[in-house]
């Protein structure tokens, strides 16, 4: 009763008031109060991600399994971003102040650390993109055809060299020229195409909720022997 | 056919070639990108036409119209998304509009402090809690959106320095956002403008314009023009807008002076962060499309010698 | 070569850059990597009862700053993730290691303060709040007894981490379900489904008076695009509908409706391309500018 039948209960009721606050205005608030609960337990699922964090790597420092160094990186700088974030050390407003004023520590790891980290991993994609273009992009067959044509017609007019290679049209004017089609290629076949991926995506949406609420589905669940 | 030395050349070359290491292709993509960088070629900028809708949107409203403004991405996604927050701020300091200031990504709350802290040194007379607000980050996606949609004051008891909403001047006559006068979104993914479309602007009639990422771009134009009101999408949109702005405020200070308004815009696109930025993307690119051309090439000559026997 | 030869030989190369670069910045000509004295501006404010500023004054102190120091940390891991490129490396598990504990502990404390103490704690303890300061104009408000449900979810969603009481988490997770499927369910029914079906029932005969800008100035390209975005539409949804099989009219529609799927594809690399060289154009930016100051900006 309590590991399925409790949790199908929450899904439901809660799935249901949040479908009819849009359509009983006295149900209204308490459908926001189920997002604003939603956005708490958000936080728990931050805090959540954070100890199986803690659990995996402290597992590999503990049986100094290998690269058990790397995880011991992991764990310092967790604990070290947590203590200065939550107790606002360096805060020039102190315990009081915005958690990430000028001038404080956790600012600090966030402009120094977190940013260059997070902002070079991405940016490695750029190197990995061009390498897999020049692989994997063929023109096997006639679609693969219109999928690069397509691209090259978008490269090119997205930047200024489209407009220098449509020399039938002056570079100060407007008209029929490489970017001209890029964006009439963007407003008329892209949107075609991802129209219909959205509609097809939005039915699929709406028959899995509905399949979520009435308890059809049950995955999320896990096994029976959890 | 037997092989002879010439044979045996051109096939040891063309195997080299199509067999490239894909380290050297990494420095041919680093080299496009730092030389442009370093030698900083301009290119002048076409607006396109929904670059030109989406500014004249937010050309169009009149001073003290209330903007809500979510940042709704992180520093991975800030070398193109950060042009348009900052040009954006710009338009609206400069129109003297009230910006109203949210995130649903943890670090957007940061990119938005960045944002204005670059801008209030250009308009150091604009007033926080007067002119804008910044209410910082909420966890839960779309849950903040629905909430915010009824009641701004119970998802944001407080601004990001913790004082209620009650004792802030600009958000004395807002209680949702069905009082924005526009909605622009910055989003580098989710939760961002398609759950700001779907969440925001559709339930309450709110008009929205936004700027993502050239990744995410394609997947909004079904949006545009009825639910998304304007988009830049990536960072030559963002460019284009730069170039409309400094049209502006260039006409604003030059009059009809052709001359004068020409080294307006060139002395204004050294700050442009997109504009800078666009001679690096467009070689590159052409590096990437000589990458394919080749990497197409060395595909027919391998079909054909298969064919052939 | 031997792999400890080339290690010698990347040692000594890194060594000697490394050399260079401080006499760049002995000379002035980079940033420092060691404190240095800045005079830094304090700003205080006085505020009225509403919150506006009435006045400013502004304080200069001469302090060390370390942001030279941090800003070579920076660059350090840059080029440690950037290692990954010629192979995996100690370098590159370092940084790796240390962007997912930062992030991780970021997320949380960004959650703690921006959502727990306001939205939480705020309501279920104001007087406590407002005794410790972080929330002004709580003092003699009521607690909201129904903020409990949520901390008690939090909580128990937290017993995942054990394996003997995991399956009590699923309640939280339930409630998160619930939450996500009620809330999709109308929005994405409305916004993806409904007014897109409406979006693209447009005129098929365009007139000089309703062209759209967006498209063409030109009434027979409207016209022709219209037609082109109702018919691309229709066959892309063909192509998904999988219940019929794709043979005679039904299969010729659903090849147009591939043909146009294919456009949307290579737009779509077209701007991924785009987008992911912008990336890189902004952190050789911060190397070049930023740290080794050869570009000037």
């Amino acid at each position: 009763m309590l590991r399925r039948t409790l949790p199908l209960l929450i899904t439901f009721a809660v799935g249901f008031v949040l479908v009819i606050s849009k359509f009983i205005p006295k149900v209204e608030t308490l459908g926001e109060d189920f997002s604003i609960y939603f956005d708490i337990i958000a936080v728990f699922a931050f805090i959540l991600g954070g100890g199986n964090l803690v659990k995996i790597h402290g597992n590999k420092i503990y049986r100094r399994s290998e690269g058990w160094g790397y995880s011991l990186v992991c764990i310092i700088g967790f604990f070290a971003t947590l203590t200065i974030g939550l107790f606002k050390f360096g805060n020039p407003l102190g315990w009081t102040g915005n958690v990430v004023a000028e001038g404080s520590a956790f600012k600090g790891i966030y402009d120094f650390i977190f940013k260059p980290l997070g902002a070079t991993m991405f940016a490695l994609l750029a190197f990995y993109v061009a390498s897999a273009s020049y692989r994997a992009f063929r023109a096997k067959n006639a679609e693969a055809t219109v999928l690069l044509i397509a691209a090259f017609v978008i490269l090119l007019g997205r930047t200024f060299i489209g407009k220098m290679v449509s020399f039938w049209v002056p570079i100060d004017q407007a008209g029929p020229d490489i970017p001209s089609f890029a964006e009439w290629i963007m407003n008329v076949p892209n949107l075609a195409g991802q129209r219909a991926i959205m509609i097809g995506i939005a039915l699929g949406i709406v028959s899995t909720s509905l399949k979520l609420i009435l308890g059809i589905e049950r995955s999320y669940l896990g096994a029976d022997t959890e | 056919m037997a092989d002879t030395p010439e044979t045996t050349k051109k096939t040891g070359w063309y195997q080299k070639v199509r067999d490239i290491d894909r380290r050297i292709i990494f420095l041919f993509i680093a080299l496009a990108v730092i030389i442009p960088l370093l030698l900083q070629p301009s290119f002048p900028e076409f607006p396109a036409q929904l670059v030109k809708d989406t500014f004249a949107e937010m050309d169009k409203l009149p001073e003290g119209s209330k903007i809500l403004m979510a940042f709704d991405y992180d520093p991975a996604s800030e070398p193109e998304l950060q042009p348009m927050a900052t040009v954006w701020t710009r338009h609206a300091f400069e129109n003297k509009l009230k910006i109203y200031i949210v995130a649903l990504w943890p670090l957007g709350q940061n990119m938005a402090e960045d944002t204005l802290n670059e801008l209030l040194k250009e308009y150091p007379d604009r007033k926080y809690g007067v002119d804008y607000v910044n209410l910082g980050f909420k966890s839960g996606g779309q849950g903040v959106i629905n909430v915010i949609l009824t009641d701004f004051a119970k998802m944001y008891p407080t601004d990001v320095y913790n004082k209620p909403l009650s004792q802030i001047p600009i958000m004395k006559d807002v209680k949702s956002i069905k009082d924005m006068d526009l909605i622009i979104n910055i989003s580098a993914g989710f939760p961002g403008l398609k759950e700001w479309v779907q969440f925001g602007a559709d339930p309450a009639g709110v008009r929205i314009i936004g700027g993502s990422t050239a990744v995410q771009a394609p997947l909004l134009y079904p949006y545009i023009p009825n639910q998304l009101h304007g988009l830049l999408g990536g960072l030559k949109a963002a460019a284009e807008y730069e170039e409309l702005a400094d049209r502006k405020l260039c006409g604003m200070k030059c009059g009809q002076d052709a001359e004068c308004i020409d080294s307006c815009i060139k002395e204004y696109a050294k700050r442009d962060k997109g504009k800078v930025r666009m001679g690096a993307q467009a070689i590159a690119h052409m590096v990437i499309m000589a990458f394919i051309i080749i990497g197409n090439i060395t595909f027919f000559i391998d079909r054909r010698r298969e064919r052939k026997g | 070569m031997s792999k400890q030869a080339k290690l010698i030989v990347f040692f000594v190369i890194v060594g000697i850059l490394f050399a260079v670069l401080l006499v760049r910045a002995s000379q002035n000509k980079m940033i420092k990597p060691w404190p240095t004295k800045t005079t830094v501006e304090y700003k205080q404010m006085e505020t009225d009862e509403a919150g506006v500023v009435m006045s400013e004054t502004i304080e200069t102190k001469q302090v060390f700053s370390w942001k030279g120091f941090w800003t070579w940390f920076a660059a350090f891991l840059t080029l440690c993730i950037i290692s990954f490129l010629y192979d995996d490396n100690p370098f590159y598990k370092f940084a790796e290691h240390l962007f997912v504990g930062v992030s991780a502990a970021y997320w949380m404390v960004m959650g703690f303060w921006t959502t727990l103490v306001p939205n939480l704690f705020g309501k279920l303890t104001p007087g406590l709040v407002a005794k410790t300061g972080l929330i002004e104009g709580l003092e003699g408000v009521p607690w909201t007894w129904h903020y409990i449900f949520p901390l008690l979810l939090g909580i128990v969603l937290l017993m995942r981490l054990s394996s003997k009481y995991g399956w009590v988490s699923r309640w939280s997770l339930a409630f998160i379900v619930g939450t996500t499927a009620g809330l999709n369910f109308v929005q994405y029914l409305v916004s993806d489904f409904m007014m897109q079906i409406s979006q693209s029932l447009k005129p098929l005969i365009v007139t000089a008076a309703n062209v759209d800008p967006i498209i063409s100035t030109s009434p027979v390209i409207c016209s022709l695009s219209n037609i082109l975005l109702f018919l691309g539409v229709f066959c892309g949804l063909i192509y998904f509908f999988f219940s019929v099989e794709h043979k005679g009219f039904f299969g010729a529609a659903s090849r147009v409706g591939i043909w146009i799927l294919m456009v949307s594809f290579g737009a779509s690399f077209g701007f991924t391309v785009m987008g992911r060289i912008a990336l890189l154009v902004g952190r050789m930016e911060f190397l070049f500018a930023d740290w080794l100051n050869i570009i000037v900006q």
